[in-house]
């Protein structure tokens, strides 16, 4: 009789969703042969931003670990691209990957000194730990010291080729850092990360080994910051360790994600096409764009504490990236669905 | 038979308060044992003990034959430990079936289609069949204490720890959860079930034990429990 019962993952927004993401991924990767170099430099920033803010989420909005201090990936992503291509002669677009993968294991020993603080602790001690590799690196004159230095791996490298080879690297590092965390969210594991965000303590006397989770969560959040830091500066093709450590990561990113939504994978993408639009339309007034961003920020939160996104999907039973499992009864007593 | 769960002078403080005093305890594989006391006696304390929420301070805790007492929470669960809280804790943004799967797949260490099946029947089992794709944050308390229950046997336990899941039944409601505690006890399943609802409790349990202020006070045959003159003292008042 248990037999008749099936369990469901997608919606009708979830299929419709998936079919439009695949041909505006299709439509976007043929940019390099049309499109104004000066659009494709936004998509990759915005790029970067959105893998970054999805780690984030993932992170803080899922995990429930805040950290303020995941620039301090980003910062490790940049320089190990550089360390990689201009010390090592490494392949400047293989040495993405690398990058990411150096980053990750960076972060495993980070990790051990993170999770022995909790709560606020924990958010200040990460920022502690970024700014403590800011000043390290700002130190070592190999990789430019305290004004940094130029990707001098890319010479050689035609401008077309470059500015092609950069734009696909960030299309697919986007696209596969928000499948990566839709099936992460959709595996087990991130039943787990679901179910220990509600009660740790419950979790863990059903069996989920709380600590080991939140690790692995820590460190693929670090392995995407490391690639947001990578592909930044290869499309910036400078890296100082006071760009690539800023505060300005986290803040936008908890700006992109408390206004977009916390905890929903389309919250994040429609609170990066919103830092975008503002970023377009104010970023001239400096300080007072910054002002605006948290004032826009506060006045969201109260308005809608579940984000933009958490307001329109509530109201329209909207999602495109479902993570929940429905189960369907069988035909004859459909009565009991809910 | 040997016993499943067995406690060797075990204490646990908080402060200067001694919330277990030097307890120990045999638990016969298959039995029921309903636990009683006042409030603030221990026994929570207890199965905290047991599932390792909280290390004890000194003493022994064995299960199933092993130490278990330096084992962290989620191994204790994988052995057969299952827990079902006396202040439900839902996994409140995942729906009620969700909450199974948890459960069933990292208590009983399965892939996640394989714990499908089992999901549905705990389910069927607890009535709350007809709630599956609720979230769990939404229900009612008693749904929330039904949910407990089932989380804790979708861990497929063979020890089942229970803390207070009939308290606010109706009588109808505390006497069909009597039905399901028996027939739980069908199955082999050994269970430590902790109530103030006295007389659902003497309906399950085949023998009892008392405590105060984190000590035995009476263990045995219910009758002969509920009997004893100092437990009549204690639970003035509280016995139905
Ligand atoms: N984490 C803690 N910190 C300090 N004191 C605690 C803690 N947990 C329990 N206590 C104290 O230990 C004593 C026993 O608590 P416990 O919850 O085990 O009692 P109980 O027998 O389950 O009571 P009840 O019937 O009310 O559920 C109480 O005095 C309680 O205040
Ligand atoms: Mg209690």
């Amino acid at each position: 009789m248990t037999a008749a019962f099936t369990v469901s993952r997608a919606t009708r927004a979830s299929r419709i969703g998936g079919a439009v993401a695949a041909v505006l991924v299709l439509w976007l990767s043929t940019f390099p042969w049309w499109a104004d170099p000066g659009w494709m430099r936004e998509f990759e920033e915005m790029s970067c931003y959105l893998i970054f803010a999805l780690m984030w989420n993932l992170l803080a909005g899922y995990g429930g670990m805040v950290s303020i201090g995941q620039q301090a990936f980003v910062g490790l992503g940049g320089y190990a691209l550089l360390v990689l291509g201009n010390h090592l002669h490494v392949n400047p677009f293989l040495a993405v990957p690398l990058a990411m993968v150096a980053t990750l294991a960076l972060a495993v020993p980070v990790s051990f000194i993170a999770f022995r603080l909790q709560g606020g602790y924990f958010a200040i001690g990460t920022w502690v730990i970024a700014e403590v590799f800011r000043i390290s690196i700002a130190n070592i004159s190999t990789v430019g010291g305290g004004s940094g230095t130029s990707l001098t791996a890319l010479r050689g490298i035609s401008r077309s080729t470059r500015e092609a080879a950069t734009f696909w690297l960030c299309l697919a590092g986007a696209t596969a850092a928000v499948a990566a965390v839709y099936g992460f969210l959709r595996s087990r594991e991130g039943l787990a990360l679901l179910a220990l965000r509600d009660s740790e303590t419950a979790a863990e006397s059903q069996g989920v080994d709380v600590t080991r989770t939140k690790r692995a969560v820590y460190l693929i959040a670090a392995a995407g910051a490391g690639l947001a830091g990578a592909l930044y500066f290869l499309g910036n093709l400078r890296i100082s360790p006071d760009a690539a450590f800023t505060v300005n990561w986290s803040a936008f990113a908890i700006f992109i994600v408390v206004v977009g939504g916390v905890g929903t994978l389309e919250g994040t993408l429609v609170g990066v096409a919103l830092f975008y639009l503002l970023n377009k339309l104010f970023s001239d007034y400096g300080t007072w764009y910054l002002v605006g961003l948290g004032l826009l920020a506060v006045v969201v939160t109260l308005k809608f504490p579940a984000g933009l996104w958490g307001f329109v999907s509530r109201r329209f039973d909207l999602h495109f990236f479902p993570v929940h499992r429905r189960l369907i009864p069988p035909e004859r007593d459909r009565a009991c669905a809910t | 038979m040997g016993a499943i769960l067995a406690l060797d002078g075990v204490s646990k403080s908080y402060g200067a308060l001694r919330v277990i005093d030097g307890l120990s305890l045999a638990v016969e594989e298959g039995e029921t044992l309903g636990i009683l006391g006042p409030n603030g006696a221990g026994k929570t304390t207890l199965f905290n003990l047991v599932s390792g929420d909280v290390r004890a301070d000194a003493g022994q805790i064995r299960f199933g034959g092993h130490e278990i007492s330096h084992e962290p929470p989620h191994r204790r669960c994988r052995l057969g430990i299952g827990r079902a809280y006396q202040v439900p804790q839902p996994f409140g943004a995942m729906t009620v079936f969700e909450n199974l799967i948890v459960a069933a797949s990292f208590g009983s260490q399965k892939r996640e289609k394989e714990t499908y099946d089992s999901a549905v029947q705990v389910l069927g089992e607890t009535g709350l069949l007809s709630k599956a794709n609720r979230l769990a944050g939404t229900l009612t308390l008693l749904d929330r204490k039904r949910l407990e229950l089932a989380r804790a046997l979708a861990t497929g336990p063979r020890l089942l720890l229970l803390d207070e899941i009939a308290g606010g039944l109706t009588e109808h409601e505390a006497m069909e959860l009597v039905e399901e505690i028996r027939r739980i006890q069908r199955t082999g399943v050994t269970m430590l079930w902790i109530e103030h609802v006295v007389h659902a409790l003497l309906a399950a349990a085949g023998r009892l034990l008392v405590l105060d202020a984190g000590r035995k006070i009476a263990e045995g045959a219910p009758v002969a429990v509920m009997g004893d003159p100092l437990v009549q003292r204690v639970y003035m008042g509280l016995a139905a």
